[in-house]
């Protein structure tokens, strides 16, 4: 009887994204062209990467099979991100425009809807760049494989995901404040996906408090590739690894005070 | 050429109303610089010399002029004139006494402006500020560095401004600026130096436009180019500059042969 009722509440849902996916896929080429395009961009952030290594062998401690390991981790938790929330980024349009009153008188919730107000299908492109180098990653490297392992790396995944997304939402929040300020937010999350591919040794102590305290990206790919690698670094050890989870549950803590002030703060278009 | 300046005055005013903005690309500029810096810093301390020419403090100035000159210049371009010309809107640019690249271009200059000053800057001094950075070495590399970055914004926009007039033949150009958008992010020498490269990729990069957009002005500016090489980086700008120019007059010209606007 629970699983009905749940079944059902979710069916609206589901209808609105199968639509969105279909509305994408009518234009063939034009969707090509979106999924070429995001392939190119991960290439783009790739060849950063590799371009780097081929200066120096080493970069923060890491060789550059394990620095394409946290390239790949931190670039399909943003990925899938971004397909599924990255276009709460839109927010500051629609406020200007007045479209997110239209949301409000609709019955379902302003969150939910906006999440299912597309579903970026193009994004495929820059997720398939990070499953490649995630499998080049894992095969080529030294890692002692067990179940805990496998565990780490799907638990990795989810929490990375849920991460990237709570710093979209949030950053959806504050876009009511903002509106003409809206590029301040992509300093943690476009800025956070940056930082979440590097070697955190990389970074001076004040900034890898904050990329692991204030905005937790350096649980996204670079604490679990240390303890997936049984590399040393004594800031990551690995138990910490595995609290992963905690960091996202954080950050959605934060993520949903952001879009309850949000949108307590929204007084509507007017008119 | 007064009504030049005027266009130019009035793209300075209409980009500097949005002050919030402004701070705002400052803001994320400098995240950006701050975790870029990090990074090469690393790569530096890594290789244990300098880099393609790159020691520290050129490497700090290399990310810093980047991300204050990345408000300036327009890599990113821009969809104004094409959404004019699939709205058919292009036309009465075109009844218009000034050329319309002219007139564009002038409203560039002063966005690229009025961004220099209210995000570039501030971005530059606080990295200045924050980490060990050189300054231009000379008073030549000043002014040729001054010189350069105008150029770097007439070469950005006049590539722009030839995609943008594709919407003359094609339908949708999305799929072409973001090809030109990706290879030029890439081979303008924003996310690293273009002498870190591979010689291959190296190559590739200077036979095309991008470095001429952002490498060469910081090339003079951190003090890696000096003597007789800036005049060589900035004629290969001035050939640049002049030839997506003419370019952008050609196309323009085919483009104005083919539009029909309906309707009276």
């Amino acid at each position: 009887m629970a699983d009905t009722t749940l079944s059902q509440r979710l069916r609206p849902y589901r209808v609105l994204l199968a639509s969105r996916a279909r509305a994408q896929m009518q234009y063939r080429a034009s969707f090509v062209t979106d999924i070429l395009g995001t392939v190119g961009v991960g290439l783009a952030e790739f060849a950063e990467v590799w371009v780097i290594f081929h200066n120096v062998d080493v970069l923060g401690g890491l060789d550059f099979t394990a620095a394409l390991l946290v390239f790949a981790l931190s670039n399909l938790s943003f990925s899938l991100a971004d397909m599924f929330v990255g276009h709460l980024d839109q927010l500051p349009r629609y406020i200007r425009a007045g479209q997110v009153d239209a949301f409000y008188v609709r019955p379902l919730p302003l969150l939910a809807q906006l999440m299912t107000s597309d579903l970026s299908l193009r994004r495929v492109g820059r997720l398939s760049v990070a499953l490649v180098a995630l499998g080049v990653a894992l095969t080529t490297a030294d890692i002692a494989w067990s179940p805990a392992t496998v565990a780490l790396i799907v638990l990795t995944v989810v929490s990375g995901t849920a991460i990237f997304s709570a710093l979209f939402t949030a950053a959806g929040g504050l876009q009511f404040f903002l509106v003409d300020g809206a590029e301040f937010t992509n300093a943690f999350t476009y800025g956070g996906s940056y930082a979440a591919q590097q070697s955190q040794q990389v970074f001076p102590d004040p900034l890898r408090i904050f990329w692991t305290f204030v905005v937790p990206t350096a649980f996204v790919a670079y604490i679990p590739a240390v303890a997936i690698l049984g590399l040393d670094d004594p800031l990551a050890p690995t138990w910490l690894a595995w609290l992963t989870p905690v960091a996202g549950l954080l950050a959605w803590g934060i993520a949903a005070t952001c879009w309850r002030l949000g949108t307590r703060h929204y007084q509507g278009a007017g008119g | 050429m007064k009504t030049f300046w005027l266009l130019v005055r009035a793209g300075f005013r209409r980009h500097s109303t949005y002050r919030l903005a402004l701070l705002a690309g400052m803001t994320t500029n400098s995240v950006f610089g701050f975790i870029r810096a990090s990074i090469l810093l690393a790569a530096l301390a890594s290789a244990g010399t300098a880099i393609g020419g790159y020691d520290a403090p050129t490497t700090i100035a290399f990310v810093w002029w980047g991300q204050a000159l990345l408000g300036t210049v327009n890599l990113w371009g821009f969809a104004e004139v094409k959404d004019r010309v699939r709205t058919g809107d292009i036309a009465v640019d075109f009844l218009r006494p000034v050329d319309p690249q002219i007139a564009y271009l002038a409203g560039d200059l002063g966005r690229a402006g009025i961004n220099l000053i209210g995000r570039g800057v501030p971005a530059l001094l606080l990295g200045a500020l924050l980490f060990d950075m050189a300054w231009p070495p000379s008073a030549v590399s000043w002014v040729a560095g001054a010189v350069s970055i105008l150029l770097a914004v007439v070469v950005a926009f006049s590539g722009n401004f030839v995609i943008n007039l594709l919407a003359f033949w094609l339908v949708e150009i999305r799929g072409i600026t973001l090809l030109w958008m990706i290879t030029g992010g890439l081979l303008c020498g924003l996310y690293l130096p273009v002498p870190w490269f591979p010689d291959w990729l190296r190559t590739i990069a200077n036979w095309s436009p991008f470095p001429s957009m952002l490498q060469n002005p910081i090339d003079i500016l951190a003090g890696r180019v000096v003597g007789d090489d800036i005049a060589s980086a900035v004629g290969v700008q001035v050939f640049w500059a002049v030839a997506l120019l003419a370019l952008g007059q050609v196309v323009l010209r085919a483009g104005r042969r083919r539009l029909e606007v309906q309707g009276g």
